[in-house]
């Protein structure tokens, strides 16, 4: 532009110099000449302006002007950019981060080939599978999978995997390895091409096989360097050296977002890793299968759907297992398949967490809002004091629309920077919301890719603020006639009626939403304190759980239970451990296990219950109180009568108050074993099973020393010494029995604390959005009462000159502020109230329309107005009237 | 005021004549700003008055459109003077503009001339 005008100029002049020079030729005097040519050529600068618009690329130049005008203001008044910025950076962040999260958890679909033709096939209604359960996701039995593969025909190609844990050490404290077992398909299923190697093939799944394995890109990163010799090396898993084939692509995490694997082998090598050496591979009572498929040339998801409904009725009849239970059986013949969308794959993360991921993004957008209203009060403060500013360029001839623009430009650079820092910060915020969610045994890991979604959102974002906070504004600055405003006094200059309503509306929202988000988050952290001071019924402090596993020493199963006693033994001989018992489902850890039981004799009036299998001391350990009867000793043996310990809850259910020891009831048969009949020796108080949430459930706990003894065995060990200590301790008398055998550790604090994770995120966060709400409120407040003291100097002058006194005036101001909280608290307790319903499945032992939250919630908004108003009252009773009426 | 009486003896161009007026002017050869200006003056008897103001900003935008194309000249008295000339799409801009001015002219003058003859 620079040179296009120094072209023009040069023009000019040459037109002007032969000008004067014909002039000259006809004879004019020189002196008379230049002045005549001059007036000819009329005003350089406005041919200059009327050929800039020619020239066009105008609205650039005046962005380049606007831009560099508005960072020239931000240098005068510094401090004001960086409120902006900082406010703005802290609301674009917040939202961007929760938006990322929310993306990888919800939106994104998987980074495979075609995954919107990606379909997911599984039971439609899972009530009625019996046995074991080795997922969260819906699944089947590796018969039923079978037997799908080769019935159906809607499914160019189906595929099959499960998760599992493999160990990675040979003995002592165990680390572990996230696996996934696959079927043939399932890479070529999804598209993938290898990152190194080769990836498993239909060839590497059939019967008998051996295991191979593939390995993630990750794990390939971290365990190998990334080195190409990782492929034909071998790797333990477990007791087995797996030959590695290969290594997936990098960003393919599996198709559970949320949880990674380490390493994948073919299903069929399932029996080299089991305990018995048959594996899950013939048992159609363990549910651990999820197939995923792409749909044949011409079929549609509807047509799909029939042909498996109608192959279910044979298929079902056709796999099911023998030891099934009879009652369950009926339900299993009804089984019926279908296909649902799969393309965003499955995740327990987005079932856990969608709707507090959507309304904590709700609420970070309330924060900007509030943050918006803030900068707008701002910026019309500041516009009023450019009045004279904006008068002076409209009177040398802007347009409204240019003055406008140049303001909504310095709006749009605060947005643009604003923005800019709300990215960089989300990047560390979104990685610490993830944290939030991992609890000592899951890791949750996620691609928090910046891609174009959250670039798109963020962006859209900072101009929508930039539009929210500035528009209003400008158009208000610009709205007062030139002339007035230059006539006017600066008095009259400064109280614009609009603009004093518009603060007061925006503060007022302000207040309102303040309201709404401290009452949100009060609510969440009377939940969360609900639940963690629910009484569990047992002393978590100083009790660690430990897994330990002695597959590897091969012992017969008839010694097993003589080689678990003395492993207890040698645990409970250590120092510092005050006691120790074996149980066979740690409370609170997630597992569970269930079965109908009635009273023996009368199967009609029968009732569900969980159990657990502990051994003798397990009570005494957990601090659970015996209330009736005995505890488990050496009587129990597996050829004595088999006796149960119940829980309260369970005792009023069997007997409905009547002393129930003595009593015998009967369990269900399982597919693991017939029916069964217990005696019941002993009555315990309640104590959390499974859930912590879930209240009182009836426990029925059976003699880990009547039951057959697996290769693996829990314990709970009680002490007062701290717990790296003890867990040292463990690990080494353990592996003075045999260096084979393997141990982890459970703090039971630890899976207290996050079997509440969740909970505990959205009180954090929605706890810091509250803080962060009632900070910009009083800054909001602050400023507007400041402002309005200033205005009133004059009149509170004359009020203290006819003889006001410092608390009338402070009164004065007070009623302000009182005003604006009264009708925002008014507003804002409607939206609360609302906002609680939004809320109410999230919460626990909370309602919605808690009292006690909301009244907080008002105290705490009312203190922070005080607050707000106080340096202000202070200042206004500080008036001197003599100085005040001199002012102009 | 004293602006308009300054300009009373000459006539206003007509919008739009001006791009016109260059286009034509540039049909003989080569020439700056200053000389265009001169030549639809001279052409027009001192009737037309090219107005610097309108002559620039017009050069400029017939520059964009590509039916002129310029160059910086050294001149004979040795000025450095940016001189025009008329490109292949101006030749046939200049057509097409000639044509809707005959028809403008004559649309124009079968008006004028019908109530003059009623009135006499």
């Amino acid at each position: 532009m620079k040179d296009r005008d120094a072209d023009l100029r040069a023009e000019i002049d040459a037109h002007l110099k032969m000008a004067i020079a014909d002039r000259v030729a006809r004879g004019e005097d020189p002196r008379e000449a230049a002045a005549a040519a001059r007036r000819e050529l009329g005003n350089v600068g406005q041919i200059q302006e009327t050929d800039r618009d020619v020239r066009g690329g105008r609205w650039l130049e005046h962005l380049g002007q606007d831009a560099r005008y508005a960072l020239r203001v931000f240098r005068r008044n510094p401090a004001f950019a960086v409120v902006a910025i900082l406010s703005l950076a802290l609301g674009v962040g917040a939202n961007t981060a929760l938006f990322q999260v929310v993306d990888a958890v919800r939106l994104r679909a998987l980074p495979v080939a075609d995954p919107q033709h990606l379909y997911q096939v599984r039971l439609a209604d899972m009530d009625g599978a019996r046995g074991n359960f080795g997922t969260w996701r819906p699944a089947v039995t590796y018969p039923i999978w079978q037997a799908i593969e080769a019935r159906q025909q809607a499914f160019s190609t189906l595929f099959a995997w499960g998760t599992d844990e493999f160990s990675l050490t040979s003995g002592g404290e165990l680390r572990s390895a996230q696996g996934l077992w696959v079927s043939g398909d399932f890479f070529t299923g999804l598209g993938l091409a290898p990152a190194a190697g080769r990836l498993l093939a239909r060839d590497d799944d059939r019967p008998g096989c051996a295991p191979r394995a593939v390995l993630s890109h990750a794990y390939w990163q971290r365990a190998y360097g990334g080195s190409p010799s990782a492929v034909g090396q071998t790797i333990a898993l477990g007791s087995h050296a797996v030959e590695i084939v290969g290594v997936a692509p990098a960003g393919f995490l599996g198709l559970e977002v949320g949880r990674s694997f380490d390493v994948a082998l073919p299903l069929c090598s399932d029996p080299v890793f089991s305990d018995d050496g048959r594996g899950r591979l013939q048992a159609g009572t363990s549910w651990w299968i999820t197939m995923f498929g792409r749909l044949a040339p011409g079929w549609t998801i509807e047509r799909a759907n029939a042909h498996l409904a109608a192959i279910s009725p044979e298929l079902f009849k056709a796999t099911l297992p023998e030891n099934y239970p009879a009652v369950s059986a009926p339900k299993y013949l009804k089984f019926q398949l279908a296909a649902y969308p799969g393309g965003d794959g499955l995740s327990r993360l987005r079932e856990e967490y969608t709707s507090p991921l959507w309304l904590l993004l709700g609420i970070a957008g309330l924060v900007l809002l509030i943050a918006c209203a803030n900068l707008a009060n701002l910026l019309l403060a500041r516009a009023t004091s450019r009045q004279r500013e904006i008068a002076v360029r409209m009177g040398l001839g802007a347009s409204r629309g240019r003055v406008i623009r140049q303001l909504l430009t310095e709006s749009l650079l605060l947005a643009l920077i604003g923005g800019l820092c709300g990215a960089l910060l989300a990047r560390l915020l979104s990685a610490s919301v993830v944290t939030l969610l991992d609890t000592d045994s899951s890791t949750t890991s996620l691609a928090l890719g910046f891609d174009w979604r959250v670039l798109a959102f963020t962006a859209g974002l900072s101009l929508l603020t930039c539009l929210l906070f500035g528009l209003a504004p400008a158009v208000n600055a610009t709205r007062v006639g030139a002339s007035s405003v230059m006539r006017a006094s600066s008095r009259g200059a400064t109280s614009s009626r609009d603009a004093v309503g518009l603060r007061r509306v925006l503060v007022i929202a302000q207040v309102a939403l303040s309201v709404t988000l401290l009452f949100g988050s009060l609510l969440f952290a009377r939940s969360l304190y609900k639940i963690v001071t629910i009484d569990p019924g047992f002393k978590a402090d100083g009790v660690v759980a430990a897994g330990v596993v002695f597959r590897r020493l091969e012992i017969p199963a008839p010694q097993r239970a003589a080689f678990r006693r003395q492993l207890l033994d040698r645990v409970r001989a250590l120092p510092g451990v005050e006691s120790v018992a074996s149980v066979r489902i740690v409370p609170v850890s997630g597992d569970s296990s269930g079965n109908e039981v009635w009273l023996e004799g009368n199967s009609t009036q029968h009732f569900n219950t969980s159990f657990n299998d502990v051994g003798p001391g397990f009570f005494s350990t957990m601090r659970i109180p015996l209330v009736a009867g005995r505890d488990f000793d050496e009587r129990d043996t597996p050829e004595s009568v088999a006796v149960a310990i119940v829980n309260e809850a369970f005792a009023a259910k069997l007997a409905g108050g009547a002393p129930v020891v003595g009593m015998r009831f009967t369990r269900e048969a399982t597919p693991s074993g017939p029916e069964k009949t217990f005696q019941v020796i002993g009555v315990v108080k309640n104590s959390t099973y499974a859930d912590l949430k879930e209240g009182v459930v009836p426990v029925a706990f059976s003699a880990d020393t009547q039951s057959p003894a697996p290769g693996w065995m829990r314990m709970v060990m009680r002490s007062s010494l701290p717990a790296a200590t003890v867990t040292a301790a463990t690990t080494r008398a353990l592996g003075e029995i045999d260096p084979r055998i393997g141990v982890t550790y459970d703090l039971m604090t630890t899976q207290l604390r996050d079997a509440v994770v969740g909970d505990r995120m959205l009180a954090t966060l929605s706890g810091g959005f509250g803080v962060l709400a009632a900070i910009l409120t009083l800054v909001g407040l602050y400023g507007l009462i400041a402002y309005t003291v200033t205005r009133r100097t004059n009149e509170i002058g004359v009020r203290m000159a006819l003889g006001a006194g410092r608390a009338a005036i402070a009164r004065l101001i007070l009623r302000e502020t009182t005003l604006l909280l009264a009708v925002g608290a008014a507003i804002g307790i409607a939206l609360a109230l609302a906002g609680g319903r939004a809320a109410a499945s999230l919460l626990f032992g909370v309602k919605p329309t808690d009292p006690i939250a909301l009244l907080s919630a008002l105290a705490f908004l009312a203190c922070i107005a005080l607050a707000a108003s106080y340096a202000p009252a202070r200042r206004a009773t500080r008036i001197e009237p003599v100085v005040a009426l001199r002012i102009d | 005021m004293a602006k308009r009486a300054r300009y009373q003896n000459r006539i206003e161009l007509l919008q739009g004549t001006l791009d016109l007026l260059i286009l034509q002017t540039l049909q003989w050869g080569p020439q700056h700003g200053y000389g265009i200006a001169q030549a639809i003056q001279a052409g027009s008897s001192d009737v037309l008055q090219v107005d610097t103001g309108s002559l620039y900003p017009a050069l400029h935008r017939l520059e964009r459109q590509k039916w002129i194309a310029a160059t910086w000249k050294l001149s004979a008295n040795k000025q450095r003077t940016r001189v025009y000339r008329l490109t292949a799409a101006g030749r046939r801009q200049l057509v097409s503009e000639r044509t809707r001015w005959d028809t403008l002219v004559d649309a124009m003058a079968g008006i004028l001339a019908r109530p003059q003859e009623q009135e006499s």
